[in-house]
Formats: structure tokens, sequence, C-alpha cells
């Protein structure tokens, strides 16, 4: 009988905004971290001196940040491949706890996108880093709110 | 170490009365079941149905006698013995989601409930109306909150919850007690927060209360003390100090782990697995077994786990001090997902595990 004229722009309205109960995240983003610097890391990996690469790219990790993690992930991955695989595991061990958590975040990060030779040499690290931190690395880059 | 497995389900919740001859558990259900120790069997002596929903929490107080229950239909019941049967008191905690856990204070006027409804319940007894009151912790809790435990002095009570912080509350009610005098928390209304990386499981203090500590989901134990120690194994549920600076915890990886409480060094650091299985005899293992495990797992160790070697097959969802209180346990217990119940002697435990040490 009588036809509905009015708008519906009130379906494209998000009431979830709106619920004075929602929980807001007092998480600061922006954080201007800058990621670890690639000439230095570079410079690093052509002298041969790879542990000092290792450390130097763990260093300021870009947390929260969207394009500063791509460069550093991409970074972390030219590194990592330029170890050769008996000296990964002299590489985890010179590292402390927060460096095995962190290393264990930019490895998954690495998992995500794989390419071409990456994940046999993630896989290696994984490994060594898994006898390294335990389960609970695993954990804490699963629960980590401060994604690298 | 005596393993005794009550139900297959399991036990959501456990407490034990004054004289540890009585446990009263959920097994997963809206009942609480109370059973009686008889030498070495358990009987079920009484079935506390009056819960709409699962029973989240129990805790029995040890003097008054009087078991308080909680659970996810939004109501707590206060339960008193008359004669051989407990007789259950409705109390109304004016929450709009499930009650996570409950704790009776020291002194055992007051109890605290912790709701997914983002705020705590401090419930007291009003003589003139015979009914029970209850207060509302809400600010600035903003999640779930998920263990509670109150310090000696009756008024402090931590919490720690699924915002990811662990704090500190001061839950006095005037109408039931004094002032209380100050504390290292703080000489007035004091107000503590920690915060953390995961939901905060279990929260503990010390038997001084000088000292707290909290297992968080991403596999950390942290103390009031700065640092924070992150653990190898899986999440820790639930935490518990047996002495002023040893603490014993335990979670999804099924066995009681120790840590030590260092206050001179500002930190805690892992003490010792307590559950460690009889080795073996080591068998040869033949090739046909180290091709299958190359194919199974990519290594041809000779470890076959086959199961589980801890006493628990499941985690472990709760731990209680049975004898000697927080400051020289000697006994303590665990329950968990698997529906047993494992009673922990401490002084086995050091002889049994050469290098532990509980200081």
């Amino acid at each position: 009988m009588s036809k509905n004229n009015d708008s519906n722009q009130f379906r494209k309205v998000d009431v979830d905004e709106y619920d004075e109960n929602k929980f807001v995240d007092d998480e600061d983003n922006g954080e201007s971290q800058v990621g670890p610097d690639e000439a230095e890391v570079d410079s690093l990996i052509r002298q041969g001196n790879l542990m000092e690469a290792l450390q130097a790219v763990l260093k300021n990790p870009p947390i929260n940040t969207k394009n500063q993690n791509d460069r550093a992930e991409a970074l972390m991955l030219k590194v990592l491949s330029a170890f050769k695989s008996s000296d990964i595991e002299k590489a985890v061990q010179s590292l402390d706890k927060n460096g095995v958590d962190l290393l264990m975040k930019y490895i998954y990060k690495g998992f995500e996108k794989p390419s071409e030779n990456s994940s046999a040499t993630l896989l290696q690290w994984h490994e060594k880093a898994l006898s390294a931190g335990g389960v609970g690395s695993i954990v804490r880059v699963l629960t980590a709110r401060k994604t690298v | 170490m005596a393993y005794h497995s009550f139900l297959l389900e399991p036990i959501s919740c456990h407490s034990w009365n004054k004289d540890r001859t009585q446990i009263a558990l959920c097994p997963n259900n809206h009942d609480v079941h109370i059973y009686k120790k008889d030498g070495t069997k358990w009987t079920k002596i009484h079935e506390l149905k009056e819960h709409n929903g699962q029973v989240t929490g129990i805790d029995w107080a040890p003097e008054s006698n009087r078991i308080v229950t909680c659970g996810t239909d939004r109501n707590a019941y206060v339960w008193s013995l008359k004669g051989e049967v407990w007789k259950p008191t409705l109390v109304i905690l004016r929450i709009n989601r499930a009650a996570r856990c409950v704790s009776w204070s020291p002194k055992e006027n007051k109890f605290a409930v912790g709701s997914g409804s983002r705020l705590i319940s401090i419930c007291y007894f009003e003589q003139e109306n015979d009914w029970w009151v209850c207060k509302h912790i809400k600010k600035p809790i903003r999640s779930t909150v998920l263990s509670l435990d109150w310090h000696p002095n009756n008024v402090l009570l931590a919490a720690g919850s699924c915002d990811f912080k662990c704090r500190v509350f001061s839950a006095y009610i005037k109408e039931v007690e004094e002032k209380p005098g100050p504390t290292v928390w703080g000489s007035k209304m004091p107000f503590g927060e920690g915060a953390g990386g995961g939901w905060v499981h279990g929260v503990c203090f010390s038997h001084s209360g000088n000292r707290l500590a909290w297992t968080s989901h991403d596999s950390t134990v942290q103390s009031d003390l700065s640092v924070s120690l992150s653990s190898e194994t899986l999440p820790l549920l639930c935490v518990s100090f047996i002495t002023e600076n040893s603490l014993v915890a335990a979670g999804h990886d099924c066995y009681p782990v120790l840590f030590v409480y260092d206050g001179t060094k500002g930190s805690v650091t892992f003490g010792g697995k307590l559950d460690v299985p009889k080795q073996t005899s080591q068998r040869g293992i033949s090739a046909r077994e180290r091709f299958q495990n190359l194919d199974r797992r990519a290594t041809s160790s000779e470890t076959t786990e086959q199961g589980l070697e801890s006493l628990h097959k499941n985690s472990i969802s709760q731990i209680s001090v049975l004898e000697g209180g927080k400051s020289k346990c000697s006994t303590f217990c665990t329950t968990g997902m698997d529906g047993g119940m494992v009673t922990w002697d401490v002084k086995s435990l050091e002889s049994d595990l050469k290098d532990l040490k509980i200081v």
C-alpha cells in the first residue's frame, strides 16, 4: 500500500561507534620509531660481519607503523639469508631473551609472505630460535599487541 | 604425589574446608559436589544444586564454614551448613554478565566476585536487613576480571583482568570494618597498576602482603618488581606463593613450575619444573623406528614421547595451598581439565629434584 520512500542511510551507520562501553585501545599509534638503519646493516653484511648485522637489524624495531614494517622485514630477510646454516645456532645463542622474541616475530612475519628461498632459511632459523626460546616465545608472537 | 581422578569432565573450580577432609568442586556443570576423604578413597556426600549456569568459582571460608559459589547465571550463593544440609542464600550481584571468580576476605566478613561486566562486586552482610549487599568497583577496569586475591589486611584486593592489567584496589567497606593501617601499597586508599602483554590469568599476594605476582597469557610471570619473566612454557593459568620467596605456577603445560622471587636482585627467576617423571629404561631404537620418526617428525631422535609424561593429562586450572599457608607451604593441590586432582608434597619434591631449592 504505502511505499517506504524514506532513505536507507540509517543502515550505513556504524552503531558500534556509539556504544559507550566500547573498548578503546589506549596504545599510542604512530610511535615514530625509525626502523633499523639500512646503510649500516648493508655495509655490515658486505663486510661479512654477520653477527653485528643481526644485532643492528634487531635494534629499533618499528612498531605498528605500516611502511617501515615492510622495509624492516625485507632487511631482516636479507640478513637472515646471508647467514650460513652452521652459524645460525651461534647467532641465536648470542641474543638475549627479548632478542629471541623479536627474532621469532620477524620469522613469523616472513612466513606470511613466502618468496623463493625464504621459507627454507626461515624454517632453519625457526628451529634454532625455538630451542632457545621455547614455546613461550611463539605464544608471545601470537599475543603481542605491538606488531613488528 | 598422589593423583586422584575425580571425573572425566574438567574440574571448573575447587575449594577445601578448614581441616582439608572435604573438597567442594564443580564438575563442569551447574552443581557443586562435596567429597569427603575416607582414607585414600573419596566419597561424594553432598550435591549443591541451585545455580542455573556453570559454577565458575567456589570458596570455602575456613573459620565460619560457609561456602560461596558464583556462576555464569550472574548470581552468587552463600551456603551454610544447617545440620546435615547446605542451605543457600542468594546474593544479588547486580551484574549483567557471568561471574568469573570469587574469594572470601581473610576475616570472612565480605567476599569479592569478579565478573565479565568489567567490575568487581564486594559483598558484605547487613545485619538489619538480614541480606547480603554489594558494592561495585568499576573504574578503571575495561574488561572481564579473571582472578582475585585478598591482601592479609582484609582491605586491599588484587585483580587481574582481560585488559592486560593487574591492579590493586581498596575494598574498604566502612560499615564492616575500621580504617586499615598503611601498607607498601600506599598509605591512604592506594591504587596500584601493572601492565602486561596478555590477559592476566592468576594473581597472588604473598603471605605478608608485601609482594604480588601474576601470570599472563603471553607466557610471562610478573611481579610488583619491574622486570617480568618471559617463560618458555605455554601460558600459566594459576599462581600461588608457597614461601615468601618462592612461587608455584601451573597452566597449559600440565605441570607445576617453581619460580624464585628475589627482592635484592629485583627479579623473578625460573626455579625448575616440579614434575619430572621417572626415566623409563632406554631401549635401543630400531632402524624401522628411526625411519618412522623421520617421516613423522623430521628428526630421527630417540625420545619417543608418545603422550604427556606429567601427572596431569590436561591443563591445570587451579592451584591451592593445603598445609602451611602461603608462608611455609608443605603441601599444595592442583586440579585441571582432566578431571583429576594431584596433591604435591613440598618436602618430597625437594628431595626428588636435586637442584630444586625452595628458599
